[in-house]
């Protein structure tokens, strides 16, 4: 009646997850694997700090592009997060928060690149700025942010919060004194992971901060136009065919490079963090 | 300072604190609301259903025409294609993290799984375009290295960390005791996944498919890269093989190149702001989704 | 069913020492014992649950008609389906009751409805629950008290048709009325299965047990017929413990 025993469908069905989750890693162990490959043959100290198509301004514009980002994001973020987990009421309006925030997290990264250009750029007369671009970044990175810190203060323990409420500190003492400095590890580290993630978008900041050069300009204000990692790879590959394969090679190999190691030094200082720190 | 200047700073503080917790509620509705205001003006001049069910996306010939039809199903292609393809492999990586791999691997595979999220989009646009593509052409005989089902290969794999990482908190969630009472009933592990775990987990499986549908809906750069960008009504199942163009596609390369306040730039609000109520709808019975599950699991 | 020197480990911790018992057939045993003796880690052993336990491990030998289950060899699936066992707290799965109760004899290949009905009403029947969910078994089983519950995992244990029933603590969860109904349950199940039952309330062991063991620190100290243990213990801690001078 059954072609196989419950013990050999189990077998087969095990066998069959472990080939799915192989097939869903591989291309990560691939890509690095690739990059690594094609990009250390394709660069060279001429490519990263040559005048004519160095990496390096790209590199710095990057760098200065998410480092305004945080600079927006992390306190509008931070707050955000005090706002949910130390004041805020269960009701209505933290459900309506909550909604917004996982709302805002799944908003198309283009979408924001529209409203980036609607609002900074036009409204604010920003123009395709640093600051427009950073603008529009911190916007994107917010919910992330702001779960990742509400996150960190659902870390500390209640008894932490109680105990400095007994001895006559006000809410916001409790919070300045006991419990940031208790969350801020975890709030740094999901910090780190938001820069990351902000380093490697393009779409929003195709209309209101990026432009391509190889004159290799850096910004002399936060109301120039920025040349960036990403972009310039976009660009690269789709805009400029004779641009050659190893220059393009190393260029992702870079981005790579930036993003995985901004994301291994969130998840390193995750750990040593976690060690350090016991309840 | 006087404890007057104190409580007057910490009420200062605190009101500043309380503002930005209703900040993310004005994003949303501002982005809303601007989206609204620059797509508005393009109604004047055409119907909803010229827009909506219009053949032809002609933006810049005379007379200009703006039928969204042929992005509409070049995002339906893109997508349903990704979600073919991430929603088994997805699931069957959730389960095998949380059920079935030993207990020393499960970190290492989550991190590899999580660093797939972490790779830009733009580098996956690069190589699909780059490497995958001319490959797959080559396999299938196909005239062009930038197709439908191309985008769909490489969105699967963004959206694959999303299924993945929700659908395994929800399988986490069932309670253990549910599984010991499967096995005691002589079950095996596999008969104990498929009747017990994955039914009582179903909600949280359900939004993570949602979520992942969101996120491959909304990527940009990948399929702006490696679809062909062609504004054609895909046709049947062959559709999967030719170039299309996307919603996002669209913003993304012709909004550079619009000038502002022009027909053309209202109606590619138009195209963000379906993006966005699209998305918006997703994401929030997904929300409700999750909610009502969590719920059911803290019983 | 019978033991014959069972060690059992969690890592480096040792949880019961040399344990040798053999259970009669169609009987009650009860386990007794403070809680921590290692009692409920014995019970786990006589149907191997503590596979699922990382870390656990068992050295002896436990003989289902004269099988030792421990082997390497042993088809767990088939074991569990022999011998069958309720939890501390019930736990339904989230799904109709009648689905609850046909989920082992699926499991185990029985597709024809007729069948699957017929199980279903005598498991239930045998449960003493029929008369209260005939009229609902295709509702949720969540939705049932605590107490019916309960006796709906027993349903659902007595429908894979089992030889041995292993019940842990089966009614610590539950208010005097539903422990009674359990318990009268119970006397009723002697008749076509041999009970093993795990529990921290003595008046219950004395209640339904023919015979019962004491546990302390995992060693078995004593194990004879119930009324023995109850009234003349040989060893002063079996006398200490049911006199409750501790525990």
């Amino acid at each position: 009646m059954r072609l196989l025993s419950p013990r050999q469908t189990e077998k087969l069905a095990f066998a069959l997850l472990w080939a799915c989750t192989g097939i869903v890693i591989l291309p990560v162990l691939g890509i690095i694997a690739v990059m690594l490959y094609r990009g250390i043959s394709g660069l060279s100290l001429g490519l990263l700090f040559g005048v004519q198509g160095g990496l390096l301004p790209a590199v710095v514009g990057t760098i200065l592009l998410v480092a305004l980002t945080a600079l927006i994001a992390a306190p509008l973020g931070v707050a955000a997060a005090v706002y949910l987990s130390e004041y805020a009421r269960s009701g209505p309006l933290v459900r309506l928060i909550r909604l917004a925030i996982v709302n805002l997290a799944g908003v198309p990264s283009v979408v924001y690149g529209l409203f980036g250009l609607a609002l900074f750029v036009t409204l604010f007369h920003f123009g395709r700025s640093l600051l427009a671009g950073a603008c529009t970044l911190a916007l994107l990175v917010l919910p992330l942010i702001i779960s990742t810190s509400q996150e960190a203060l659902r870390q500390v323990p209640q008894g932490l919060r109680h105990a400095s409420l007994g001895l006559g500190a006000s809410q916001w003492q409790t919070v300045r004194r006991v419990v940031l400095p208790n969350a801020l590890p975890g709030i740094i580290t999901g910090l780190i992971l938001s820069i990351s993630r902000a380093a490697g978008e393009t779409a929003p900041i195709l209309f209101t901060a990026a432009f391509y050069s190889l004159t290799s300009p850096y910004p002399k204000s936060v109301f120039d136009p920025i040349l960036v990692l990403p972009y310039q790879l976009f660009v690269m590959a789709t805009e400029v065919p004779n641009t050659p394969a190893p220059t393009k090679w190393a260029t992702a190999s870079v981005l790579i490079a930036v993003v995985l190691g901004i994301n291994l030094f969130a998840i390193v200082l995750r750990a040593r963090l976690r060690g350090s720190r016991r309840w | 300072m006087t404890r007057r200047t104190m409580r007057v700073r910490e009420w200062l503080i605190e009101r500043i604190i309380h503002l930005a917790g209703i900040l993310a509620i004005a994003f949303v509705v501002l982005i809303f609301a601007f989206l609204l205001r620059d797509a508005l003006p393009v109604f004047r001049q055409n119907s909803v259903g010229d827009l909506l069910a219009g053949r032809y996306w002609r933006p810049t010939s005379t007379p200009a025409s703006f039928g969204m039809l042929p992005l509409l199903l070049g995002s339906v292609y893109v997508t349903l294609g990704a979600l073919i393809i991430s929603l088994p492999l997805g699931l069957a990586c959730a389960v095998f993290i949380s059920e079935v791999a030993p207990t020393r691997v499960r970190e290492p595979l989550k991190s590899l799984v999580e660093l797939l999220a972490a790779i830009p989009s733009v580098v996956y646009g690069f190589l699909g375009l780059l490497m995958v593509g001319p490959w797959l052409a080559n396999v299938l005989h196909l005239p062009i290295g930038q197709f439908a089902a191309l985008g769909s290969l490489l969105l699967a794999f963004m959206a694959i960390p999303t299924i993945v990482s929700v659908s395994e908190d929800a399988i986490r969630a069932v309670p253990q005791a549910l599984r010991h009472n499967s096995l005691a009933l002589g079950a095996t592990r596999w008969q104990t996944i498929v009747k017990v775990v994955v039914p009582a987990a179903r909600s949280g499986i359900i939004a993570a498919s949602l979520l992942g549908l969101g996120r491959a809906i909304g990527e940009t750069m990948t399929v702006l890269m490696v679809t062909g960008n062609a504004a054609v009504i895909p046709q049947a199942f062959a559709g999967f093989l030719r170039p299309v163009r996307t919603m996002t596609a669209t913003i993304a390369a012709e909004m550079g190149e619009t000038a502002y306040q022009t027909p053309h730039y209202h109606a590619l609000f138009t195209v963000g702001l379906i993006l966005f109520l699209i998305t918006f709808a997703t994401n929030s019975i997904a929300d409700v989704v999750v909610r009502r599950a969590g719920g059911v699991n803290a019983q | 069913m019978e033991t014959l020197g069972v060690n059992m480990f969690y890592d480096d911790f040792q949880a019961i020492t040399d344990v040798s018992i053999a259970f009669p057939a169609r009987r009650i045993t009860a386990l007794i014992g403070p809680s921590g003796c290692g009692k409920s880690s014995f019970l786990r052993c006589l149907n191997r649950m503590n596979d699922v336990i990382p870390g656990a491990r068992v050295e002896g030998e436990v003989l289902l008609d004269g099988h030792n289950i421990c082997d390497s060899g042993t088809d767990v699936v088939q074991l569990r389906k022999r011998v069958g066992m309720v939890f501390q707290r019930p736990n339904p799965f989230p799904m109709s009751i009648y689905d609850n109760v046909a989920y082992g004899p699926r499991l185990h290949g029985i597709g024809d409805h007729a069948q699957l009905d017929e199980i279903v009403e005598k498991s239930l029947h045998r449960a003493a629950l029929w008369e209260e969910v005939k009229d609902k078994l295709r509702e949720l089983a969540t939705e049932l008290s605590g107490g019916q519950q309960q006796r709906l995992c027993i349903a659902r244990v007595l429908a894979v048709e089992p030889e041995v029933v292993l019940m842990d603590e089966p009614c610590s969860a539950l208010d005097p009325t539903s422990t009674f109904r359990i318990e009268e349950l119970m006397t009723e199940l002697m008749a076509d299965y041999t009970i093993i039952i795990v529990t921290h309330n003595m008046y219950q062991a004395s209640r339904v047990s023919q015979f019962t063991g004491f546990f302390l620190l995992g060693e078995l100290i004593e194990y004879d017929h119930t009324t023995q243990i109850f009234e003349n213990p040989r060893d002063q801690r079996t006398d200490d413990y049911v006199r409750g001078r501790f525990g």
